[in-house]
């Protein structure tokens, strides 16, 4: 029992992780803390949702849907909204987009709930019931694919940032954006680029929480805090981080659910996080700075 | 500057005379429900501000307040206490909330302060949903009266504003703003950082919890934990913002606009005022950081002195 205990707690982890990915990558790179990403999160579950119903195409192909169309969402936000705080100094900028970014997930909530009702919606597969057994712990396949499309994104993003001249240029703003900007990197374009990944990120992960679970438009908040419990489980910043964190507080969540109720799997996540917050800001494995 | 004085304090009797003599004039309850609803978010909004607006330190776990106020009340009065005293444990049990997240949540500073006390308030109304899954009926309700209902929100409004006032006009209120303008600074002048965000968040949660009080005698049936949702937080600190957070009018101003705002958009299915309520916020955020209150001062300034006076004030954000 406790073996599938573990699996369970690891393959919805992975998911945690992916949901935390781009709110990390945004957050290191640009220093915006963007709460609305669970708002995003829950658009990218809609443009699925809708790729599936409406075109029939398989739920695992309407990821290329939610990337795209994310990614040019958040394209969209950073420019109209987000681009405005480059400037302001580091701790008013964090301060001044989490405030933003609060309006925003009220305007992106209420005007989905407007086009889509507050009906919930899920992506039925027609392999949602299929599962391994292995030493006789079940596999479900939609769960294994959580892990599958976690790790996929997580290499892809690390490829990315390693390999090509704007991963590279990414990595030097973090580093120091002053000297990457003396340098000829164009920060705005650079700080452009990494929130539409993060934001085309959280679309990925939208398609799979409407393929795991469902979506309605008020489940912004419970996403964005699970991206930010992952986030700061995993330490600032750090990409690997985020899937160690994700996998983290999907076990204690799945042991939570099984020795004491799934009505406070949830409360089980926000409590660890207090701790962390309070006792290691840096995150589980940050190294303090300074 | 004296005469002006006296002209702000009479019109303040006046509004006070006014709103007390109101339920006798008007007959429609409705009406009284709007006003009430302004009521209850203008104190909620200025408890906000007192540790949000006046001490920067960005609260998003107010609901936690407002909602154990409400559940100490609620509980204590169904179970047969007298009304008053239930309000006022609702007030204390929130005051001792507050004193006992205070001293770890204020070693968290600035943003981790904020989603910190965002995990708290949903923590507690995760877990009372748990608790409490029925709805909560007033067995009182064969005679419910709106008047004593009204007269409550009022004496609290005043109260609260009244505190408010006077908090950020003593020692302490300039204390409190001179750790919202630096923290490190405020200490070097042998000011207890912590010693200031305590009163102001004791304060603040004082008189949410009483204004969590109110609504449970208000209510007739609710569920116990929806006091706890994060609404009870974004609205009254949307409404600071909009007003102008840091100054006592702001939130009052905000919570007015937020309530007719919604009146007037109510006509529309759907919730079409927290679109424009929320568009708004983010326009105040980036390029009017002193709110509606700031736009005010600078309209007077300009039809005094003509379009080509110096700049004063607060300083702009620079756009991009």
């Amino acid at each position: 029992m406790l073996g599938q205990i573990l699996v369970f707690g690891i393959l919805v982890g992975a998911l945690y992780g992916l949901v935390a990915l781009g709110l990390s990558l945004v957050f290191g790179v640009t220093k915006i803390l963007n709460v609305a990403h669970g708002e995003l999160v829950m658009l990218g579950g809609y443009a699925s949702f809708w790729a599936f119903s409406q075109l029939g195409l398989d739920p695992y192909l309407t990821i290329i849907i939610s990337f795209v169309s994310l990614f040019l969402i958040g394209a969209f936000l950073y420019r109209l909204i987000f681009s405005r705080t480059v400037k302001l100094p580091e701790e008013t900028k964090i301060k001044n987009t989490l405030l933003v970014a609060f309006g925003l997930s009220i305007i992106l909530q209420n005007l989905a709930l407007r086009f889509w009702s507050a009906d919930e919606r899920g992506i039925t597969a027609s392999y949602l019931g299929t599962a391994f057994t292995v030493l006789g712990i079940r596999f479900p396949v939609v769960r294994l694919a959580n892990l599958a499309v976690a790790v996929f994104f997580l290499v892809a993003l690390q490829l990315f940032l390693r390999k090509t001249y704007t991963g590279k240029a990414i990595r030097a703003t973090v580093q120091n954006w002053e000297a990457a900007s003396l340098m000829g990197i164009n920060i705005h374009k650079v700080y452009l680029i990494s929130f539409a990944i993060g934001a085309a990120l959280a679309g990925v992960a939208g398609t799979l929480v409407a393929v795991n679970y469902s979506i309605q438009p008020s489940m912004g908040l419970t996403w964005t805090l699970k991206a930010l419990i992952v986030m700061v489980l995993g330490g600032l910043g750090s990409i690997p981080g985020t899937l160690v964190g994700g996998l983290i507080l999907g076990v204690t969540e799945s042991t939570t659910s099984y020795f004491i109720s799934s009505n406070y799997r949830e409360v089980a996540g926000l409590v660890l996080f207090l701790l962390v917050l309070i006792f290691r800001p840096q995150g589980l494995f940050g190294v303090k700075e300074g | 500057m004296n005469k002006k004085r006296i002209i702000s304090f009479s019109l303040l009797i006046i509004t006070i005379i006014a709103m007390a003599l109101l339920p006798l004039m008007i007959k429609k309850d409705s009406t009284i429900n709007l006003i009430i609803l302004v009521l209850l978010y203008m104190s909620l909004a200025s408890s906000w501000n007192i540790l949000g607006g006046y001490t920067g330190q960005t609260n998003l776990g107010h609901a936690a307040f407002f909602g154990i106020g409400s559940l100490t009340t609620r509980l204590l009065w169904i179970d047969g206490f007298p009304f008053f005293p239930s309000f006022l444990a609702g007030g204390f049990v929130a005051v001792a909330l507050a004193l006992l997240i205070g001293i770890p949540a204020f070693k968290l500073r600035g943003v981790y302060f904020a989603i910190g006390t965002l995990a708290l308030a949903q923590i507690l109304n995760i877990t009372v949903g748990n608790i409490f899954p029925e709805m909560s009926f007033n067995p009182a309700i064969s005679d419910y009266q709106i008047v004593p209902r009204y007269y409550l929100f009022l004496v609290l409004a005043i109260l609260t504003i009244g505190t408010a006032y006077f908090l950020v006009n003593s020692k302490w209120g300039l204390g409190m703003m001179a750790v919202r303008e630096g923290e490190d600074a405020a200490e070097s002048l042998g000011i207890s950082a912590l010693k200031h965000k305590l009163l102001a968040l004791v304060v603040s949660a004082f008189f949410a919890g009483l204004v969590g009080g109110a609504f449970a005698y208000y209510h007739v049936s609710y569920y116990l934990n929806m006091p706890f949702g994060p609404e009870w937080t974004f609205d009254p600190m949307m409404m600071a913002y909009i007003g102008g957070t840091g100054t006592i009018i702001g939130p009052i101003i905000g919570s007015i606009f937020f309530v007719g705002l919604k009146q007037l958009l109510v006509w529309n299915v759907g919730e079409y005022h927290l679109i424009i309520f929320g568009t708004l916020f983010i326009l105040i955020v980036l390029f009017l950081p002193g709110g509606l209150v700031e736009l005010w001062k600078k309209a007077q300034t300009y039809l005094r002195k003509g379009p080509n006076q110096k700049k004063t004030g607060t300083p702009q954000i620079a756009k991009t």
